[in-house]
């Protein structure tokens, strides 16, 4: 017993820490936009897109999407070696530091804390994501007018009609 | 005989000369000299508008026209002309040209594009005026 008591105060302890762990463990970085930036990753990313903070993903999912940038997301989008690379290094560098969890999605969407944020008090309805000035979740843009500088503040949200 | 240089002689030689040479497009030079063949603008609209098996072309993004502003099909960002006559900074750097027709050939087409398609598509947005 004696033995036994300090060994299942520490499970429980491990047990109950990891369940409140917050989003499973899938939690978005602090800061998500790093003070350092990559003038490759900046020119790159947002050729197509808002070129998202790293600190939206953990480093396993950046070197995921950053291995397969020919199949991305249904388009090509390969970059030279030395550009990859760069990007890549960038990326995991700042990924986010407070994601304890093994998943690694590829989508930043999938991520716990994004569902949590998005989806889980109902506060926006389903049309407003199919919305044209909207388009997809993965449309920052079209509500955090400052999210390619790492604005996510809850006060600047603008839905859009 | 004795030739004499004056200013208004100069002007017009620059006057006929400056076009020549800004109408000259090092990138297609490069294909040129690899091809050694003709490109053909005509053949370069005609691949602008082939659709793929993904029912993409050039134009599903970059408008009918290379000289409108475009809009990517998945992700709404607008995308600049691609004419340079509306956009002189378009086919002046070889590796952005390279890595454009690398992916978008793979996206529109399903396959890679010959040098001698990219020799008729650059003819063709050089005569977009």
């Amino acid at each position: 017993m004696r033995l036994i008591t300090p060994l299942l105060l520490a499970a429980l302890a491990t047990a109950s820490l990891s369940a409140c762990a917050k989003y499973n463990g899938e939690d978005r970085g602090k800061p998500v936009m790093p003070a350092q930036s990559n003038a490759k990753w900046a020119a790159e990313c947002a050729g197509c897109h808002m070129a998202y903070p790293p600190g939206l993903l953990p480093a396993a999912s950046w070197e995921k999407v950053m291995s397969s940038l020919d199949k991305h997301f249904g388009t090509d989008a390969s970059l030279s070696a030395a550009d990859t690379k760069e990007i890549t290094d960038y990326l995991v560098k700042y990924a986010s530091n407070r994601w304890t969890a093994s998943a690694a999605p590829l989508r930043i969407t999938d991520g716990q804390w994004f569902k949590a944020k998005h989806y889980d008090k109902n506060e926006i309805a389903p049309a407003v994501w199919k919305r044209e000035s909207v388009k997809s979740p993965g449309n920052c843009m079209a509500c955090h007018s400052g999210a390619d500088k790492g604005n996510f503040d809850e006060n600047s949200i603008k839905i859009p009609q | 005989m004795n030739i004499q240089f004056r200013a208004p002689h100069l002007l017009a030689c620059l006057a006929i000369a400056l076009p020549l040479a800004a109408s000259a497009n090092a990138i297609l030079d490069g294909y040129q000299a690899e091809t050694k063949g003709t490109f053909s603008a005509a053949a370069g609209e005609k691949l602008y508008n082939t659709v793929g098996p993904k029912q993409l072309s050039c134009s599903s993004c970059h408008t009918s026209s290379p000289k409108n502003v475009g809009k990517h099909a998945k992700t709404n960002k607008a995308i600049d002309p691609m004419a340079p006559s509306v956009n002189p900074k378009r086919f002046s750097d070889s590796a952005q040209v390279e890595k454009w027709f690398k992916r978008n050939c793979n996206d529109a087409l399903g396959r890679v594009c010959t040098t001698q398609e990219k020799g008729d598509f650059v003819s063709y947005m050089l005569s977009v005026k």
